[in-house]
């Protein structure tokens, strides 16, 4: 996917500005925020299951190479082939020639973040292939000229439904249509008929389950299981990180994911796939083959960022970010949107590809209380705020102002001058209102804000003088 | 009791009413309290901007000055949430430091919280009529988990009366540095804030983190409402709202 991380506050700006995407923005966070409080009630223990599936992924990616053999000699042992991608860019290859192995004209797709990492639709049209998405969402994306996705759940949570209505009457040719139901039973009418003729079938993967060798595939639309057994080949593509070594850990995470993505205690579907279609088997594909892709994340695994490596891709961080819920997805300019986004872009594409993303958050952990594998966002934030600090990688005059506060801050006689001083300019500046409507290199805060000026001495200096008036008396 | 009183570099530039109405309530409790007069800052802006080198630099500063003490009290969740929860992480390699720093975490505390929790404290000087909506800022909250001290304080004031607005405990946009380098969003999650503030139709909206103080209360004024008042809790509790 084109990246344009770097243009994160124009996006901002551009989407701050935008009524209709505020709008809809505006009603996701309702919903989803919410909906997950109250199907937590569900759970006896909430932070006791949550410690299980932190522990559970860690244990995933403390030896993660060992579960991944184990992965592929169980996926093998039932017939599938497992393949490796150290890049996107082998993502794609890998895909474009299993679909010349088998002669495939046409592949459905349902829901995979990781392929949007390597722009694969992209890559299959380019070599003369049809690719049709099946997710919904994605779906919508797809036909508005593969708009990017802005977040990891509801790929096209930004439009409305009137937008959606306005596509399918241009795109599909039809009457405008109003209700939702209506909507989808149009898309499902498209869809339906390229279920039935694709050559192949290309599946994210939520889980990869070593002792197995299975991919677990959640879905609300259903659109998964066809996508995943009724053509005659199906590849589940996912990241190494997926891993998890038992069912039964699929089982404490599935109590999680759902809950804490939608609020709903399991979702529609779960789609638990092993091995090929066997003698006799009604159901599945006759050829069934994994990419687990690297692209970047043996590098984090290796760092100080690894515990972003647990994410279990639920969405939660974003629903729950207080930026995210106003400056929206698409302000991220990359795959993976709001904290962990913040995090993973710059992990997986280079921080000098991302400057502003370890920046653009208050910190306010929201993000660190509700991730259900208990990922620490904000102390991973920092850390990568550290590495630009040390890499030179912020403007020259946030370094020196950082340096100078911590300077002066060390000297307490000269630091009770220099706020001696201060304060007193700050009273001046604030007049007899007491706001100062406009602070000179502090743009970013009166813009938009007065600030409230000070009293003019500081609590060190009164206090000072309450000690000696006692001392006095 | 020997409380040192850590009053916070924004306290002590922008607004130190809070920090004598802080020592008041202190002593009330029966606190004696210290001032360390060389104290400054606790490090958090460097730390949280990637300055580790300065933020260490003010830790072991902050951990000499205060370490003598019974406890560290401070008037704000978020420098309290520095120092017990990120200073350990300042001195991961470096054990003696490791252990001073969470020696002096493990006495360190939120003014609200040691008020309710430790001192116990049965009645507070302050009076105020009318309604109070609370925001909980947000290292307060999710660092040191302060979220009924005050309330629970605020009901022994008689005429006041608690009225909570919508989302009390989303993040009111100020995030240190943030605030500034990142003004236009900062200024929106601030305006969402005074929304609420303003739907609560409360007299004022009292917490207990100067930075989310000054942006509220920045943010209410450049609206226009020069009404709403926006106070510390400490200011409140102490009778010496402004």
């Amino acid at each position: 996917m084109q990246i344009a991380s770097m243009h994160f506050k124009e996006r901002a700006h551009d989407n701050m500005g935008n009524a209709q995407l505020q709008g809809n923005l505006h009603k996701i966070k309702g919903k989803f925020v919410a909906k997950r409080r109250e199907s937590l009630v569900e759970l006896d223990d909430f932070e006791a299951t949550r410690e299980a599936a932190r522990a559970i992924r860690q244990r995933a990616l403390d030896r993660l190479d060992v579960w991944l053999e184990i992965f592929e000699k169980n996926a093998t042992a039932r017939g599938a082939t497992v393949l490796w991608a150290e890049t996107p860019d082998e993502v794609n290859q890998h895909v474009l020639d299993i679909a010349k192995r088998h002669g495939v004209r046409k592949t459905i797709k349902s829901k995979s973040m990781v392929s949007e990492e390597s722009a694969l639709d992209r890559a299959i049209e380019a070599s003369g292939g049809q690719v049709v998405e099946t997710d919904l969402g994605e779906y919508i994306l797809q036909i508005n000229d593969y708009e990017p996705p802005s977040h990891i759940i509801g790929p096209a949570l930004h439009k409305s439904k009137e937008e959606v209505s306005d596509l399918f009457a241009k795109v599909h040719g039809t009457a405008r249509k109003t209700g939702i139901a209506e909507l989808c039973l149009e898309a499902r009418g498209v869809l339906r008929t390229h279920y039935l003729t694709a050559g192949m079938g290309i599946s994210g993967g939520n889980f990869f389950v070593a002792e197995t060798g299975s991919v677990v595939v959640v879905t609300n639309e259903g659109n998964a299981t066809l996508t995943t057994t009724l053509p005659k080949v199906h590849v589940a593509i996912s990241g190494i990180e997926k891993i998890v070594p038992t069912l039964e850990d699929v089982a404490t995470l599935m109590r999680l994911l759902p809950r804490s993505a939608t609020g709903q205690s399991i979702s529609n579907y779960v789609d638990i796939l092993t091995g090929v279609k066997g003698k006799g088997e009604f159901n599945g594909a006759e050829h069934m083959y994994f990419i687990l892709v690297d692209a970047g994340r043996s590098g984090v695994l290796a760092g100080e960022l690894k515990e972003a490596l647990r994410c279990i891709r639920c969405g939660a961080c974003m629903n729950h970010c207080p930026v995210y819920q106003n400056v929206g997805g698409h302000s991220y300019g990359w795959v993976y949107p709001g904290p962990i986004g913040s995090i993973l872009t710059p992990a997986y594409i280079g921080i000098e590809n991302a400057l502003d993303l370890p920046q653009a958050s208050t910190l306010c952990n929201q993000c660190g209380v509700v991730c259900p594998v208990k990922i620490p966002l904000p102390d991973l934030l920092r850390k990568l705020r550290e590495q630009q600090f040390e890499r030179h990688l912020r403007p020259w005059y946030e370094r020196a102002g950082l340096r100078a506060w911590s300077w002066l801050a060390s000297r307490p006689a000269l630091y009770a001058l220099a706020t001696r001083i201060g304060v007193r300019a700050l009273k001046w500046m604030g007049g007899r209102e007491r706001l100062i409507h406009r602070l000179p290199l502090g743009g970013g805060w009166t813009d938009a804000r007065d600030m409230p000026s000070p009293a003019g001495k500081t609590f060190r200096e009164l206090a000072g003088e309450r000690q000696k008036n006692r001392g006095e008396r | 009791m020997r409380v040192g009183f850590f009053v916070t570099c924004l306290v002590d530039l922008m607004r130190p009413s809070i920090g004598f109405a802080a020592i008041k309530l202190l002593e009330a409790g029966g606190a004696q309290v210290i001032i360390p007069a060389t104290q400054t800052c606790c490090g958090q802006p460097g730390y949280n901007s990637g300055d580790r080198r300065g933020a260490i630099a003010l830790a072991t500063k902050l951990i000499g000055e205060f370490e003598g003490c019974d406890y560290l009290v401070a008037p704000s969740g978020s420098c309290t949430g520095m120092i017990k929860t990120h200073y350990a992480d300042l001195f991961r390699d470096d054990p003696a430091m490791l252990r001073r720093a969470d020696a002096l975490g493990a006495k360190t505390w939120e003014l609200t919280d040691f008020l309710v929790n430790v001192v116990k404290l049965e009645s507070v000087p302050g009076k105020f009529v009318g309604t109070v909506t609370y925001h909980d800022s947000c290292a307060g909250l999710r660092e040191m988990g302060v979220k009924q001290q005050p309330r629970t304080l605020l009901a022994k004031m008689p005429g006041l009366t608690l009225k909570e607005m919508t989302e009390c405990e989303t993040c009111c946009g100020f995030g240190g540095t943030f605030s500034i380098k990142y003004g236009e969003i900062s200024s929106r999650l601030a305006d969402n804030k005074c929304e609420f503030v303003a739907q609560s139709k409360a007299d004022a909206v009292a917490l207990g983190d100067l930075g989310c103080m000054l942006n509220i209360e920045g943010r209410l004024r450049r609206r226009g409402d020069m009404t709403i008042r926006v106070l510390h809790v400490a200011e409140l509790l102490a009778g010496d709202a402004p």
